[in-house]
């Protein structure tokens, strides 16, 4: 236990001490009024290093970007009112992927608060339902056990974003420091170990199968299951599919991965996950984009076996069979042991099925074409980085073909909204990931709508000299709103066409960076090749891309998931 | 079907507002929902009435289960329980109505606790279809204002809920 006898210090002393405890390398964050205590303390100190952004959201994203990609808690700290709203769709981003995180936030003093007081908002009532806990810290003497329970919240259990709320005259009020080793909260015990009964079964159900298949999500990702799952998938020789999220668990290049399933899935992993017999799925959740209508994917009789850390994940959307609740490394540790040294099972019937399916080669596309097609990038994103870049995304047409094209090998490469789906996410995800990995190279794949949603930070990008590689897919729409217009609404194109775009160039140069213009095929890789050359500075890459493509194949929202359209060039 | 649920929950402010925010954010009916301190101050118990089919109730407890502040929940309803809603309603009770509404109060056995000239204020106890009862036997013209506490509820015999 850390505590000084005798000396007192301050509320703002103890939030950075706090800090310095639980070993937070960078808190991303923008000062104000509320947290002016808290900004003096953090500059008398060098242990905690501070990245100002240019926009609460961004630090919000930057914070859930480094943690996404580092295993570590992302820490952001804003000040109260705006600040707070600013921040909320980061948060909210963060919630909905369960990325453990946490927002420190500046408050009005405690005898102002109720009175609409300057730059007040109810923090805690405004994010209550996107956060996984928050607390208002009105006496300094809870602050250190308050912060404590924040850093244990975000990362146990279903990871998830934890606020503290800290008015101002807390920060100025005196206390004796108190750190604690241990948190207990009677009335939260995440459970680890799954049920041996129902392991078993489990073990079981597998080993019966002829037609075994295994889903895997973000909780792979997230509870550092990796080295597990690939163990079973392949002591088994099942296939094995990941959901957005989930990218990375399992090696993209293997040939027992089937690719991305849901909406914009394979044809092989989306037909394998309705025809399979017995449906093994870890750390997923069945989302609309990702099995479609629950009625269609019921026709088809199979048993489930579902393992997740949270309970009410379990037969939400889908009816489970074989329930496990648990921590994901722990129980595939017991799976593993009861599987032994048992051989691949005898199922060569239903690979050459899955076979025949991934001959229909459904991420296929034109490559005659004069104009850049977007796939085209991502693939030679992929071979010019050698499949080791982390790459993050916004949301839209180039996120998915990010995720079909470019094959992840290790998870926490690929980073990006998959719950919220937040544009403006990218840029300053891409800036915590290169900060908690200083050698890595690190693209952001976005699009001319989404970049500008958080523009701003390609000065924080500046300030902190981050090389971050930028591919633009720049097509004038935002594409994916254009596509659902094309095949839904008519192509009547209704405010999907952006004019009057900046040039993207001069823009990057305005902010001290590089910028490139790409405009035909041929210059694609010699662009990508000169600019991940350069180490030490942040290219922008545009690429002016076909505005007709679509992203193929395509589960159209509330249909099957074998419901699938694929791209003409079929 | 009808469910009532119990929830043991932290005493902090805010709690109250996590759980019915749940069920507004996730689309669940509250039929009533009532809150006090328990014997232990620091929690609090709450009985939540609410409808739906056994994926929504199942759902419901989970979601519960999952909010950090609540300490345990029971799904009463799944068992042997007593449920208990108290009732006030001011009725008129001019000189013509006083005897009857007399009567009728000691018929479902109420107490009248305040009296003025032309009303009377009745305290009703019992299950909720009791006070559903209570009022449907009334002169509809007769009843001047209600107030419900909504239900409240405990296991029969040796099921109890405590930390």
């Amino acid at each position: 236990m850390d505590r000084i006898k005798g000396v007192e210090l301050s509320g703002a002393q103890i939030v950075v001490r706090c800090l310095q405890e639980e070993g937070v390398e960078y808190v991303f964050g923008y000062p104000g009024g509320a947290v002016l205590f808290i900004y003096d303390e953090l500059f008398k100190q060098d242990k905690v290093r501070h990245v100002l952004v240019r926009h609460e959201q961004g630090a919000a994203h930057a914070a859930d970007g480094y943690s996404r990609s580092s295993k570590k808690v992302g820490v952001c700290l804003v000040t109260s009112g705006p600040g707070v709203t600013n921040a909320v769709t980061g948060i909210a981003t963060a919630y909905m992927d369960s990325i453990p995180m946490v927002v420190l936030t500046g408050q009005v003093p405690t005898h102002a608060i109720g009175q609409d007081a300057f730059q007040e908002c109810d923090a805690v009532g405004i994010t209550r339902p996107c956060v996984k806990h928050n607390f208002l810290v009105k006496d300094v003497k809870d602050l250190a056990t308050t912060i404590k329970k924040a850093f244990y919240l975000a990362q146990s259990g279903r990871p998830g974003p934890v606020l503290v709320d800290i008015p101002k005259d807390v920060t100025t009020q005196l206390c004796e420091f108190q750190y604690p080793d241990v948190v207990a909260m009677r009335s939260y015990n995440p459970v680890k170990k799954g049920h041996a009964g129902q392991i078993k079964k489990a073990v079981q159900l597998l080993l019966e199968s002829e037609r075994p298949m295994v889903y895997t999500g973000g909780g792979v990702v997230l509870s550092n299951a990796a080295p597990q799952l690939r163990a079973l998938v392949q002591q088994l020789g099942l296939p094995c599919t990941n959901t957005l999220m989930g990218l990375g668990a399992y090696p993209g290049t293997d040939r027992q991965f089937l690719g991305m399933l849901g909406m914009h899935g394979t044809y092989q992993a989306n037909m394998a996950m309705q025809h399979c017999d017995v449906l093994l799925a870890i750390g997923a959740r069945f989302d609309d984009r990702v099995i479609g209508n629950p009625a269609h994917f019921a026709q088809n009789p199979r048993k489930i076996i579902h393992i997740d850390v949270d309970p009410s994940s379990i037969s939400k959307r889908v009816r489970v069979d074989v329930p496990i609740v648990g921590n994901i490394p722990d129980v595939l540790d017991d799976v593993l042991k009861l599987l032994k040294d048992h051989k691949p099972l005898a199922i060569e019937p239903w690979w050459k099925q899955i076979e025949a399916w991934r001959a229909r080669d459904c991420l296929r596309f034109d490559r005659t074409s004069k104009i850049i097609k977007p796939q085209f990038v991502l693939e030679k994103l992929y071979e010019v980085t050698g499949g080791e870049a982390i790459v993050t995304s916004d949301v839209g047409q180039h996120q998915m073909w990010a995720a079909q094209f470019y094959k992840f090998d290790r998870p926490r490469q690929w980073i990006n909204s998959g719950g919220l789906g937040t544009m403006g996410f990218g840029l300053p995800a891409a800036m915590g990931a290169q900060l908690a990995n200083p050698g890595a190279t690190v693209a952001c794949v976005t699009g001319e709508s989404s970049i500008q949603m958080c523009l701003q930070e390609l000065s924080t990008c500046k300030q902190y000299r981050l090389p971050i590689k930028i591919v633009n897919l720049n097509n004038r729409y935002m594409g994916m709103v254009r596509q659902w217009q094309q095949f839904f609404h008519g192509n009547r194109y209704s405010e999907s066409y952006m004019d009057a775009l900046p040039d993207f160039v001069k823009l990057a140069e305005g902010y001290g960076h590089r910028g490139v213009l790409i405009e035909k095929p041929a210059d694609v890789e010699p662009a990508l090749r000169d600019a991940f050359k350069r180490k030490d500075e942040l290219v922008f890459l545009d690429f002016l891309t076909d505005q007709a493509e679509n992203v193929y194949p395509m589960v159209p929202g509330g249909k099957g998931i074998t419901e699938m359209i694929l791209s003409e060039e079929l | 079907m009808r469910h009532i649920i119990s929830i043991l929950v932290e005493n902090e402010a805010g709690a109250l507002s996590r759980i019915s925010n749940m069920f507004s954010a996730r689309g669940y009916n509250i039929e009533s929902l009532t809150v006090a301190p328990t014997e232990d101050a620091s929690m609090s118990r709450m009985t939540v009435v609410t409808v739906g089919s056994e994926d929504v109730i199942e759902q419901i407890t989970k979601q519960l289960n999952k909010l950090v502040e609540v300490v345990k929940v029971v799904d009463l309803s799944e068992a042997e329980h007593i449920e208990r809603e108290m009732m006030l309603i001011k009725v008129r009770a001019g000189a013509k109505e006083r005897e009857d509404m007399k009567r009728m109060a000691d018929i479902f056995r109420g107490r009248i606790i305040d009296v003025s000239d032309n009303t009377y204020t009745i305290e009703l106890t019992g299950e909720g279809r009791k006070l559903d009862a209570f009022i449907q036997a009334l002169d509809q013209g007769a009843i001047i204002e209600t107030v419900r506490t909504g239900a409240s509820g405990i296991g029969r015999g040796n099921r109890v809920l405590r930390v």
